[in-house]
């Protein structure tokens, strides 16, 4: 019997060998640690975990499947709520959501939900259960732009409903941050992204990859012209942003996205890509959330010290609690309380090192968290040669200022009703990154099946 | 896949493509580039749009080999293909915005350096297509270099041609045919359009700022998707950060910061000259050269 009040344990790479590896750090549950897992579950009357999920996955049910060893039902009581529970067991903030609010986090470790959950999804995924496409046809045209975790739960759901839907796909390959951004030992690509994408194919959905809407064709174009009767939009918040300090043009310094999508999508890792990217030997990686864990352990991974620079303290890290725990137990080093001030060059314009200024924590600011002011006087220099940027993401204007009626609020999101997509312009629905900015994958998700939702009443009542 | 109808050596290391590519020519305009990628594990790479043929469904293309993966790219042939290509990309030249008969009365100058003469070249055909003649300098190392002159001197008003060894044309760089043309032949110019290598892009301007002449040019910096995702392609532009990629390509020359660009294309030398050497080297490479660790 597991202990009532500890996680069972899950087996991971030990960190001094996947240090220097890109395979998946966390190994995952077997049947056995899976079962052990779910007898810790109170099956409670009234689960305060299923409040702490964003899409209200029945928890307590699927857990109580686990127990009974019918792991097809416990993926059937997912997949009710949830179409991506392979990405999302692995990637979601648990620790903020679901398992956040589990009874038993009160006096002990809450039940490991997300690492059940996942399980449930491999399993899934390893005995082929696979979707179909429904018989009965709408009869009506749905395009989905963008095949992030937004776009591709609502192309499947509309799917499903019995309409035609194409996702357009600016870059190469289907999955958004999934495939760019967050790295292969977080999120296997082969296994459980193309799996993903695979499925939504298989109910029918058609992805078109290298067509920029906005470039190519327009949103108004696709409606008026390409005999679309609807449009979701789900292009995320992909626009990276800068300091604006001294030396930020250096050689050397790059965007959390760019050094990402060098590695993930385009493979730089592997000998076998054409691709390059700069291996620093002492990499600073500035921020605190999950880009910045990404970014740093990958600098890592490809063979540098590395260190994070973070303005606030370690409790206001936006990251995910386990990969904070995961990028400490491989060696990065965090600098916490110091915000660069000036990135220090060499005469042929190389970094050479990054000047930081230390900082405290004053009265809280707009977004509760307390606000870092400057010690003056204390700057100093941290020796690296390369210096990566993942100061957060906006979404990019290039939709919204080609497209004739639709609405953006101050920071360039799309205006768009939570409930059902709905934006200022008739016919066209988002969600996602672009409406909320930077958020996370299940907020995505919830969005795209929200405007699924919304798409199929709004043909329905034309 | 994107399928190539046509594919011609220009000179030794210039190419020309045709490639089937239905959403890049729907709305392409001149200015703006796509991006290719080979194979899956090719590199994107960004190319101007050269000329297109929208009821084809076709774009051209006009590369040079500098590097590992543009060497690839010149291996194929007709019938073979490509894995990627997305466009268009970067925003139209400004020109084309402009009515007609305020461009009649500018006198033009358009410069085009090495492979610069591609780009160059859709912009000079679109002013002929609109009945507006203009000035064309093509320049290049030496004669058989050159490229584009016959399809150059079709929609050019005057063709002029600079070479650095004299082999053809004017015997120097096309800064000094600019200067020649301008003070000793009295001709005059109220705009121009210069694109080749940053290094001559930034004398030209040099140049032009000093005879008054507003100019144009189009950057070339390193990219990775093309769309404002990565910052890989910024620059400094009137003291402002500007992604080339989606706020250009296309700036006033007189603002960009060249030094700047010129060190910024160098971000990745090393790492490419390893790459070059794996391609050239083939299946010998697998001992390494002593700085790459060989297949590592
Ligand atoms: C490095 C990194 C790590 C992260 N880690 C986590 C994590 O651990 N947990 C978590 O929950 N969240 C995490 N997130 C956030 C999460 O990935 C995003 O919130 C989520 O992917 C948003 O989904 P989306 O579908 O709205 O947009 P995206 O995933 O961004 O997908 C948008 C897609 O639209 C395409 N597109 C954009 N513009 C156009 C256009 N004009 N035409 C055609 N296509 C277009 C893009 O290329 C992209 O493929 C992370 C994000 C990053 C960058
Ligand atoms: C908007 C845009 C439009 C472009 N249009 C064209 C075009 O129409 N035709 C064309 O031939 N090229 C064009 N280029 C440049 C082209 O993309 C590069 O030459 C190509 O990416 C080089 O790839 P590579 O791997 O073969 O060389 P790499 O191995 O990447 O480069 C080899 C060496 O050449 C240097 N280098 C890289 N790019 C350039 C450059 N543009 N000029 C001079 N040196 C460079 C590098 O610093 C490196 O040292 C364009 C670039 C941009 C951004
Ligand atoms: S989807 Fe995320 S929040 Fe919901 S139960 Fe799964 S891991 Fe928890
Ligand atoms: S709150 Fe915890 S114990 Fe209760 S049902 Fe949810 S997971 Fe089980
Ligand atoms: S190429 Fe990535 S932002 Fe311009």
């Amino acid at each position: 019997m597991a202990d009532r009040m500890k996680k069972v344990p899950v087996r991971e790479q030990d960190p001094a060998v996947r240090a220097k590896n890109f395979d998946e750090v966390c190994l995952g549950y077997n049947d056995e640690e899976a079962a052990e897992e779910s007898t810790r579950c109170l099956n409670c009357k009234n689960p305060r975990c299923v409040g702490g999920c964003p899409v209200g996955i029945n928890i307590p049910g699927f857990i109580a499947m686990i127990k009974e060893g019918d792991i097809a039902a416990a993926a059937g009581v997912i997949a009710e709520s949830s179409s991506l529970p392979a990405v999302c067991g692995r990637v979601c903030p648990q620790e903020s959501q679901c398992e956040g609010q589990c009874i038993l986090g009160i006096k002990g470790e809450p039940v490991s939900i997300g690492k059940m959950e996942r399980y449930v999804a491999d399993w899934a995924r390893e005995h082929g259960v696979s979707p179909q496409p429904p018989k009965e046809r709408r009869g009506k045209k749905v395009a989905v732009i963008g095949s992030g975790p937004a776009g591709l739960t609502c192309a499947g759901d509309l799917a499903k409903m019995g309409y035609d839907v194409k996702i357009f796909e600016a870059l190469h390959e289907a999955g958004g941050v999934l495939v760019y951004g967050i790295p292969e030992f977080r999120l296997p690509k082969k296994t459980v992204v193309a799996h993903e994408v695979e499925n939504v194919k298989k109910l029918g959905v058609e992805i078109e990859t290298n067509v920029i809407i906005g470039k190519s064709v327009t949103v108004d174009e696709l409606l008026n012209d390409e005999g679309f009767d609807a449009v979701f939009i789900g292009s995320g918040a992909g626009l990276p942003r800068f300091m604006g300090i001294p030396g930020e043009q250096a050689n050397g310094v790059f965007s959390a996205n760019e050094f990402l999508t060098r590695n993930n999508l385009m493979k730089a890792f592997r000998d076998d890509y054409d691709t390059p990217i700069h291996r620093g030997k002492k990499v600073a990686v500035v921020g605190g959330g999950n880009v910045a864990m990404d970014a740093a352990r990958t600098a890592l991974r490809l063979g540098a010290k590395t260190y994070i620079v973070y303005r606030r303290s370690e409790a206001e890290l936006p990251a995910r609690a386990e990969e904070v725990h995961h990028a400490k137990e491989e060696g990065i080093e965090f600098h916490l309380l110091r915000n660069p001030v000036e990135v220090l060059t060499d005469e042929n314009g190389n970094v050479r090192g990054l000047k930081v200024i230390k900082m405290e924590l004053g009265e809280p600011d707009e977004s509760g968290r307390r606000r870092p002011i400057e010690v003056p006087g204390s700057e100093y220099e941290i020796d690296v040669d390369t210096v990566i940027m993942a100061l957060g993401t906006s979404p990019n204007p290039l939709i919204a200022s080609t497209t004739d009626g639709l609405d953006v609020n101050r920071k360039g999101c799309i205006i768009a009703k939570e409930e059902n997509g709905q934006s200022s312009k008739e016919g066209v629905f988002a969600g996602g990154d672009a409406v909320t900015g930077a958020a996370t994958v299940i907020l995505a998700m919830g969005a795209g099946k929200a405007a699924a939702k919304g798409i199929d009443e709004y043909l329905r009542s034309r | 896949m994107y399928k190539i109808l046509e594919a011609r050596q220009l000179s030794e290391k210039n190419f020309l493509m045709v490639v089937e590519a239905k959403w890049v020519v729907r709305a392409c305009q001149p200015g703006q580039f796509l991006i290719v990628k080979t194979d899956e594990e090719g590199e994107r790479i960004p190319l101007t749009i050269c000329d297109y043929d929208r009821e084809a469904g076709t774009v051209t293309i006009v590369f040079q080999t500098v590097g590992a993966s543009t060497t690839k790219m010149a291996r194929l042939k007709a019938g073979d293909s490509f894995m990627d290509v997305t466009g268009p990309l970067g925003r139209p030249s400004n020109l084309i915005d402009m009515a007609p008969e305020e461009l009649r009365r500018k006198k033009m100058l358009f410069v085009g350096g090495g492979v610069g003469a591609a780009p160059v070249y859709p912009q000079v055909k679109w002013m002929h297509e609109h009945g507006i003649d203009v000035d064309v300098i093509i320049g290049a190392k030496s004669k058989d270099l050159l490229m584009l002159e016959d399809e150059m001197r079709a929609a050019a008003g005057n063709l002029y041609i600079a070479t650095d060894d004299g082999s053809c044309g004017y015997h120097g760089m096309v800064t000094g045919l600019i200067e020649k043309l301008v003070k000793e032949d009295g001709r005059h110019y109220d705009h121009c359009v210069a694109i080749g290598p940053v290094i001559m892009m930034k004398f030209v301007c040099k140049l032009t700022k000093e005879l008054g002449i507003p100019t144009v040019v189009s950057m070339n910096p390193i990219m990775v998707d093309g769309t404002g995702m990565c910052g890989a392609c910024r620059l400094i532009v009137g003291g402002e950060v500007k992604f080339a990629c989606v706020d250009g390509p296309e700036f006033d020359g007189h603002k960009v910061d060249f030094d700047l660009a010129m060190e910024r294309q160098k971000t990745y030398k090393t790492e490419e000259g390893r790459a070059m050497l794996a391609l050239q080297e083939g299946d010998t490479h697998h001992g390494g050269c002593g700085m790459c660790g060989g297949d590592r």
